[in-house]
């Protein structure tokens, strides 16, 4: 009885231990699968001709598989939207974690994470039937669907990331140190600009940096509204072709382990590698600079 | 005075800045609704397209979401639950915890077009599940774990020690304690955690263009190994692969309202029973 | 000083089996930092003992100790024997699980589960793997009327146990304590959240109970530990300074530590 009861202890904690680490080897699985499928294209091409060359014509004859014009289409709506984002998001991140009354607060939180649930495929949606419109008659372009549009979009998107990430980091800011500001004689916005937002700086920063993660890795609405034309970007309303984007609408028609289909999943490590990078970052710095209590500021 | 001034325009800046997060939803899902309850009739969510999709219903979608959202939490609770008690119960700090919390993290920062990939070539390609329900409802579960282990530890770390030592004085076991005291106590948080993966799996596109949907299937699937029509992919499709655009909006914005209904809808539900969780454990 | 003979050869006359349980050179570290110094107390048989002291004297680390809640603990190491009918508990061949079973606890403050007021009591016995439903039953009702609370709940077994007052929830811990038929049963200031008559009904409830179970309380209430027991330890910086039978130990001190501490004069 007793020994049955010690193996079934052992047992559900082993059991356990393996969940969750095959939990955690799923990533190692992605990357494995990734490069499986992705290495294979740089017997054709070069690493160096692949990430830099300015030519992407998959389906031509002769083929060219440069994804330079992609790689730096998706940063450039990335980095245009972070422009949007980051202002918007930190700023309702304070109004929400500083100024505002709790029943505001009860009611705003909410609004922004029922923003990050909205599926991306309506914004692209959205972007397509209202924001294309508008952007061609305004500004009388060719079409309304390009960089600038795609950007404003994935703001929407990025904009729930920083700010909740940001608030939590503002709030958790201790109480005395404003208290220890105000006594000073500071007003309510000096304490705010000189005391609490270097306090939360680490978090802010790793709540910046996981919103562009998310940016650089949304797929629907570049897909939809980015433009699609696979070329470097010249000026602010050029169609551009980020990597999800050319990932998503060429995979179907890829033949299975041709060129192109090795093209894709080889952009797809470059996504991902972006992504590790900016989630390992967000890390390092969620982690040097954790605020341990008060003493460490 | 000056100061004074000073931060009377910030502070106004930031309400300004709050309140066009508050206006995007409600201009987007204002829109959405306003352009498509027309479209939304008993026909419309009872029947499958018709006429190349230019006319009749979403049934399929419907049906395609659910199951797909559903598969996906059916992978993901069980894994996600799992793997939280062991972090949380189990696991005491060092390196190999710090790497697994390292993992998930970035599991959760993997773009959704890179599950897709991984859902293709792992679950379609190498364990020739083909393009199906199943594929794309394991692709959806990886891709929603990590916010089932994230939302399961945190309804772990709200049960109070107390608990855990008063059964455990009682002479129950580890494992006992965590399955009758523990568990149960954080089952509200776990399900809550569960609604929100739930409508994150329902609203996403990118992970099963290639492992589950399909472009068109009237009828509906007979078995898990079938392809199968989704929501989002419907949206996509009609707004940038249909023949005729224009003609189909309608039902463009009838689908992306049911959408947008059925995973806001899941969320709020979530949000309002976990403010009601966290108010009465004040 | 001599302390660790004086408490011996005041409480061993007979042989060592005699005593219940035992703490024979018992020291406790916290991260390297020692927080009992060589502990040496015996406990007899149905009877009370309370562990006085000033906070943070180890009298609840100590106590922690004699059902082993203190494993639960990164990063602490005990040394030293503490026998449980002439076996030591911190043996490695000892069943931490079983050990638990036959010494209950109750804690500081009432601490019921978020279940019905039947399955608090039950819980013990179904992770026993009892399954009888007869007995089950019978055996919820009789620790509960141990527990002198069977009245007041009897119509309500199935409601939620949060529901009760905090003095009736300290009441259902010790029912659901009981329920597991310990032999010893560890008290770790259980009346410190309740109001003075929820107090005295625990007290109350205490007589009763040393007729059948070795009781250790560890109370903060010098008045409390002088009404519900037979001896007092009186601990002070993660030592034992004197053991004696209660009377004594209130009315003629014989160290002057102990004297300052009881006439209220430190701690």
């Amino acid at each position: 009885m007793n020994l049955n009861r010690r193996w079934i202890e052992k047992g559900m904690q082993w059991g356990l231990f393996l969940t969750a680490f095959a939990s955690i080897s799923v990533l190692v699985m992605i990357a494995f699968f990734l490069f499986t499928e992705g290495l294979p294209i740089f017997k054709k091409v070069s690493l160096k001709a692949f990430l830099f060359g300015q030519y992407w014509y998959p389906t031509a004859d002769p083929t060219d598989f440069g994804i330079f014009p992609l790689i730096v289409a998706s940063l450039a709506v990335t980095l245009l939207s972070a422009l949007i984002a980051v202002p918007l998001g930190v700023m309702t991140a304070i109004y929400l974690a500083e100024v505002a009354s709790f029943r505001v607060r009860e009611i705003v939180k909410p609004v922004v994470e029922m923003l990050a649930a909205l599926p991306s495929v309506v914004i692209g949606f959205f972007g397509m039937v209202v924001m294309a419109p508008l952007l061609q008659n305004t500004f009388e372009l060719a079409t309304g669907l390009n960089l600038f549009n795609a950007a404003l979009m994935l703001a929407f998107m990025a904009v729930p990331t920083i700010c909740s990430i940001s608030e939590d980091a503002i709030y958790s800011v201790p109480n005395n140190l404003r208290e220890a500001s105000l006594a000073l004689g500071a007003t309510h916005w000096e304490t705010i600009i000189r005391v609490v937002l270097p306090a939360s700086i680490s978090g802010i920063s790793t709540a910046v940096i996981l919103g562009m993660s998310r940016s650089i890795g949304e797929t629907m609405v570049v897909l939809m509204v980015a433009g699609g034309s696979a070329m470097v970007p010249a000026a602010l309303f050029d169609p551009v072709r980020p990597m999800p984007a050319s990932i998503a609408a060429e995979m179907a028609e890829a033949p299975f382990r041709g060129d192109h289909y090795h093209a894709l999943f080889a952009t797809g490590m470059v996504l991902f590698g972006f992504t590790l990078l900016f989630n390992i970052i967000a890390d390092i710095i969620a982690n040097k600079y954790r605020q341990v209590g008060e003493a460490t500021l | 005075m000056i100061r004074k001034l000073q931060q009377h325009v910030f502070f106004n800046l930031f309400r300004a800045a709050a309140t066009v997060n508050a206006a995007a939803l409600i201009l987007l899902t204002g829109f959405i609704l306003l352009k498509g309850w027309r479209a939304v009739t008993w026909t419309f969510l009872t029947q499958p397209p018709l006429d190349s999709m230019t006319r009749g219903g979403i049934l399929p979608c419907i049906v395609g979401t659910l199951v797909l959202s559903l598969g996906a939490m059916g992978v993901a609770m069980p894994v996600g639950v799992a793997s939280a008690v062991y972090l949380n119960e189990y696991a005491c700090g060092g390196r190999l915890l710090r790497i697994i919390r390292l993992g998930i993290n970035n599991l959760a920062g993997v773009p959704s077009i890179v599950f897709g990939l991984f859902g293709l070539s792992f679950f379609v390609i190498y364990l020739k599940i083909g393009v199906s329900i199943l594929a794309g409802a394991l692709t959806l579960g990886v891709m929603t774990l990590p916010v089932m282990i994230g939302a399961t530890e945190e309804a772990l770390k709200a049960v109070p020690d107390t608990y855990r030592e008063a059964s455990l004085a009682l002479g129950a076991t580890k494992f006992q304690t965590i399955f009758r005291v523990v568990l149960p106590a954080a089952m509200p948080g776990i399900l809550t955690g569960g609604i929100l993966g739930l409508s994150r799996a329902a609203g996403e596109t990118a992970p099963i263009m290639f492992t589950a949907a399909v472009f068109f299937r009237p009828d509906l699937p007979e078995s898990i190994f079938d392809e199968i029509m989704a929501l989002p992919y419907h949206i996509y499709v009609l707004a940038t692969a249909g023949t005729e655009i224009e003609k189909t909006r309608p039902l463009q914005y009838g689908t992306s309202l049911v959408l947008i209904a059925l995973v806001l809808g899941m969320t709020l539900a979530a949000i309002l029973y976990r403010t009601r969780l966290r108010r009465r454990m004040r | 000083m001599n302390i660790r003979n004086q408490s011996t050869t005041i409480m061993a006359p007979e042989s060592e089996v005699l005593y219940k349980m035992q703490a024979k050179d018992l020291s406790f570290f916290y991260n390297g930092s020692q927080a009992l110094h060589t502990i040496h107390l015996a406990f007899l048989p149905r009877q009370v003992v309370a562990l006085i002291g000033p906070s943070g004297c180890g009298k609840s680390t100590f106590l922690r100790c004699l059902n082993r809640m203190n494993d639960l603990i990164p990063n602490t190491r005990a040394t030293g024997e503490l026998l449980l009918d002439g076996r030591n508990i911190y043996s490695p061949q000892v069943d931490v699980v079983n050990l638990r079973s036959r010494i209950g606890m109750v804690f500081q403050k009432p601490n019921p589960f978020p279940k019905s007021i039947f399955e608090n009591v039950a819980y013990g016995l179904r992770v026993k793997g009892i399954k009888d439903k007869g007995r089950i039953v019978e055996r919820v009702e009789k620790t509960l009327q141990q527990a002198a609370l069977w009245e007041e709940v009897k119509d309500r077994l199935h409601d939620s146990a949060l529901g009760l007052s905090g003095g009736q929830q300290q009441r259902l811990c010790i029912a659901r304590a009981l329920a597991v038929e310990p032999e010893v049963l560890l008290m770790d200031e259980p009346c410190s959240a309740l109001d003075p008559i929820a107090t005295q009904k625990i007290e109350e409830l205490i007589h009763e109970l040393k007729d059948q179970y070795t009781i250790i309380i560890v109370t903060h209430n010098m008045q409390q530990a002088a009404r519900v027991s037979a001896m007092t330890a009186f601990f002070y910086m993660g030592r034992l300074i004197e053991v004696e039978e209660t009377d004594t130990l209130f009315t003629r001190p014989r160290l002057k530590q102990t004297e300052d501490y009881i006439t209220g004069r430190f701690g």
